[in-house]
């Protein structure tokens, strides 16, 4: 009886905090489903940073520049950053780092659906850091603010690094187009397998994607699927049209009623396949991800042995000294 | 032995972002050792920049006052506005206050 009314009560304080706009942290009470959902989208988000580095560190070796291959070095390993911030978060929560690593490899958790395309060329890293990194700009924006402390705080550490990943991409792919015409094509090619993919990343559309309404309730998230993937098209249409590349999308038209811009639908079925894990790269990136913590189990034992070692010196010492 | 074999601790960080500044818990990482966890979050917290001092604190060291933000720990302070600058009356022609 006194229990029930307990919970009613944590439940009324829960609602309270999240109705203010006030943040919620980690030793707070907090709905079971509030703390699942929260351990899901956490963990999915850490896992594409990690993820995420696959599809460009592939290209760090064969970057055409020493300018190029800092940059690129310095991207990949904020996106290293970004996970372990992420993971960090998602601790808070009571997983811990080892069970999300483990249930990443064993494909039980997902990531997102954009890095299991192949990145065949030098633009794509370009092309990555303009559409890919400005998607993923839009979405993370506004979770600087989720009711979630720790996610909010992980947030915005990294919406300050991402404009960085964004505009290097821009400035390499403005200098391929000021290149040759096989530069040129080099950047439309790229821009053509990447547009419809970009626009997935923000989730299925509104009226298949039944969770949203009680993630915005929570306060988990601050805008729709469909809100941020238009707010996206509007950002990048006007940024293609000073790069000269073209969309591949006929629908996109400047919409006078609506103050913006209307676009085409990507494909759905596509997106359900690659999320199933029928993408390109699904296995490769998840064999890679496997065999790295595998091969890095020695790495870790170590320096665990080491550090017992040291401890058990470092009191054995003390003991001497207070005999 | 399930020390060697299991995840290596966690510990918070902290950074001091410039000199006249205090340390700001600024999120946590795992390291096996404190000197590993100093560089950690040397590169996970600070490639640009954002500090000039680490600190880090094994998290089950840390001893937190209970979770809740109404903790009667802070009650004391609840009712004791007089601490507070604003409760005293001064007229507002009064200079430099
Ligand atoms: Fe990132
Ligand atoms: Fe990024």
């Amino acid at each position: 009886m006194t229990q029930v009314q307990d919970e009613q009560e944590l439940q009324a304080q829960f609602d309270a905090v999240v109705a203010r706009h006030d943040r919620i942290e980690p030793r707070d009470w907090m709905p079971e489903g509030y703390r699942k959902t929260l351990v899901r989208q956490i963990a999915q988000h850490a896992h594409s940073e990690i993820i995420g580095m696959q599809p460009e560190g592939n290209w760090v070796t064969r970057a055409p520049s020493l300018r190029r291959k800092a940059t690129l070095l310095a991207k990949v390993q904020d996106e290293a950053g970004h996970g372990l911030y992420l993971y960090s978060a998602c601790e808070t929560l009571g997983v811990s780092r080892a069970e999300l690593t483990e249930l990443l490899i064993e494909g039980k958790q997902k990531y997102s659906s954009i890095f299991n395309y192949p990145t065949l060329s030098y633009a794509d890293v370009g092309t990555i850091g303009w559409l890919v990194d400005g998607a993923a700009i839009a979405n993370q924006v506004p979770l600087c603010r989720t009711s979630y402390g720790p996610y909010g705080r992980a947030m915005i550490r990294i919406c300050k690094e991402e404009s960085f990943h964004q505009r290097q991409g821009f400035e390499l792919l403005m200098t391929m187009m000021r290149g040759t015409d096989a530069q040129r094509a080099m950047v439309q090619e790229s821009v053509d397998r990447f547009w419809w993919p970009a626009l997935m990343m923000f989730g299925p559309p509104d009226d298949a994607s039944p969770n949203t309404a009680q993630s915005m309730a929570w306060g988990i998230k601050r805008d729709t699927n469909d809100e941020l993937r238009q707010k996206f098209v509007d950002m990048t249409v006007p940024q293609a049209e000073r790069l000269g590349v073209t969309l591949p999308d006929p629908a996109i038209a400047w919409n006078e009623d609506r103050g913006h811009y209307d676009f085409g639908e990507p494909d759905w079925e596509e997106f359900a396949a690659v999320v199933r894990g029928e993408g390109p790269c699904n296995a490769q990136r998840i064999a890679h991800r496997r065999r790295a913590h595998e091969d890095g189990a020695w790495v870790r034992e170590a320096a665990s042995a080491f550090a017992a070692q040291q401890s058990a010196q470092q009191s054995a010492q003390q003991q001497e000294v207070s005999a | 032995m399930s020390a060697v074999r299991g995840e290596w601790p966690l510990w918070e960080v902290f950074v001091r972002g410039k000199r006249g500044l205090n340390h700001v818990h600024v999120g946590s990482l795992h390291a096996a050792d404190a000197e590993m966890a100093v560089r950690n979050a040397r590169d996970v917290y600070t490639r640009r920049n954002e500090g000039v001092s680490i600190w880090v604190v094994k998290a089950s060291d840390v001893t937190a006052s209970s979770p809740d933000e109404k903790d009667p720990l802070f009650a004391p302070a609840g009712d004791k506005v007089y601490r507070h600058p604003t409760f005293y009356d001064v007229p507002a022609d009064v200079p430099h206050m």
